[in-house]
């Protein structure tokens, strides 16, 4: 950096030239960022580099998480095991019905000359560093394009959609979470087909679905599920269930919010998800 | 003389790091609205106390790479930091005769500085936030602006003993 003579120390020189500097340069950066994705590369240059920041920042609760599993009982354990050797019997038996019922859905878009899709591919990623204090709900994932993490991927749980892949670095990806404001996501309702979209809060726990007249047919209960007409996200994933659905005479719109059913506040790991492209299973046989 | 310089800054690189750290932990949701600005109290401590050798260029670089950890728009704590240490700089002199009362005043308005600029960015690009995020810190930075002195003070002492 700069050294000015030590004979008068308030100054440092050419100082407002550098500041000066650094605010173009700033507002570029801003205006590029904004507008385009131009500087992905810089992005993903730099998030590379703090990448072992992160690792650094993540192991003290990788470590106790590890102790917290290293150090459980044996007689927790054994329980642990009796209740998911009782939960794979189920998930078993209900497999067994997925097959037949896939074989089943299969033969009948075969008969209604549908084209049928093949299963989506999926790997879990650790969640890195989430930030969902403020509006914009963000979390950072521990793979990146380095695995064949793309932008616009769809991430899940256990029970539902978590977000979608809105950067990807090279190790790391930065994904947005369905309850950010900024984030809307095409769905359906389970029961009957309607169609809507489901927008963020920046609540972590409620979506809103501003688009449903007053005589829609929606009530409380409903489950909605990814319509994958987006282009983002695969059919059928469980996004949210409707709590409440106020109807206003007066108001063009219904007033209807509905709980996220994947666990937000408290996913540790996510998959990801390979939307396999659809194939005309007819055509190779 | 190189030497005495790579001794110099070892102990400032190291605090950015585990600022860097402290900025990105995961908190309680309860808690995490009041997180202080550490990177920003860091740069201004350091523009205080070496304002020829961590000015304004560290602060811009400090800030692209919370751009990148955060996600936010590429520039934007570039921007701000490089604004308050630019500040700081100018009256660093000033700052280091200054009283704790008036010391802890300054820092308010640098911070709140900050802050502002954030927040005025983010108006223009059209990403709102509530108040709280912008003010907490603010907050919670001013009251621990004496204890975190005294610490880097230590810190800056002990290294220089040392190198």
């Amino acid at each position: 950096m700069t050294r000015g003579n030590n004979s008068n120390p308030g100054r440092i020189p050419a100082l407002s030239l550098r500041v000066l500097a650094l605010i173009i340069i700033s507002i570029v950066l801003m205006y590029l960022d904004h507008r385009q994705n131009h500087l992905d590369g810089i992005r993903r240059a730099i998030g590379a580099a703090v990448y072992p920041v992160q690792l650094v920042v993540d192991a003290p609760m990788r470590l106790w998480e590890w102790l917290g599993d290293s150090t459980t009982s044996r007689n927790e354990l054994e329980l642990e095991l009796g209740r998911l050797r009782a939960e794979r019997l189920l998930t078993n038996a209900r497999l067994q019905r997925l097959t037949a019922l896939e074989a089943e859905n299969a033969r009948l878009r075969a008969l209604l000359d549908v084209r049928s899709r093949v299963r989506d591919e999926v790997r879990v990623a650790e969640i890195m560093h989430v930030d969902a204090g403020s509006y914009e709900h963000n979390l950072v994932i521990s793979i990146g394009s380095r695995d064949g993490v793309y932008d616009g991927q769809a991430l899940v749980d256990a029970d539902g959609v978590v977000g979608q892949v809105i950067r990807t670095g090279v190790m790391t990806a930065q994904a947005v979470m369905i309850s950010d404001a900024d984030h809307a996501l095409p769905v359906v309702v389970n029961r009957n087909g309607l169609r809507t979209i489901a927008v963020g809060t920046g609540e972590i726990d409620r979506l809103d679905l501003p688009f449903l007249p007053n005589n829609a047919d929606i009530r409380a209960g409903d489950l909605l599920v990814t319509s994958g007409l987006g282009g983002a996200f695969p059919t059928g994933y469980p996004v949210a269930v409707v709590d409440t659905v106020t109807r206003i005479p007066q108001q063009p719109f219904a007033d209807v919010t509905a709980t996220p059913q994947a666990a937000l506040d408290q996913v540790r790991e996510v998959m990801l998800i390979w939307s396999a492209p659809v194939v005309d299973e007819e055509d190779t046989q | 003389m190189s030497r005495d310089r790579n001794s110099r800054r070892l102990p400032v690189l190291i605090t950015l790091l585990v600022g860097l750290m402290l900025t990105i932990v995961p908190l309680p949701d309860a808690i995490e609205a009041f997180r202080p600005s550490w990177l920003a109290l860091l740069l201004i401590f350091w523009a205080i106390q070496l304002p020829r050798t961590w000015s304004v260029g560290t602060a811009w670089f400090v800030g692209v790479v919370l751009d990148v950890s955060y996600g936010t728009l590429l520039g934007q704590h570039a921007l701000a930091l490089c604004l308050i240490v630019f500040a700081t700089v100018r009256f660093h002199l000033l700052m280091r005769v200054f009283p704790l009362s008036q010391l802890s005043a300054t820092i308010f308005a640098l911070l709140a500085l900050y802050q502002f600029i954030l927040y005025w960015v983010n108006g223009v690009a059209g990403v709102s936030a509530p108040a709280i995020t912008y003010w907490a810190p603010v907050i919670s930075g001013t009251v621990i602006w004496p204890f975190f002195y005294t610490f880097l003070s230590g810190v800056r002492y002990r290294s220089r003993a040392g190198g």
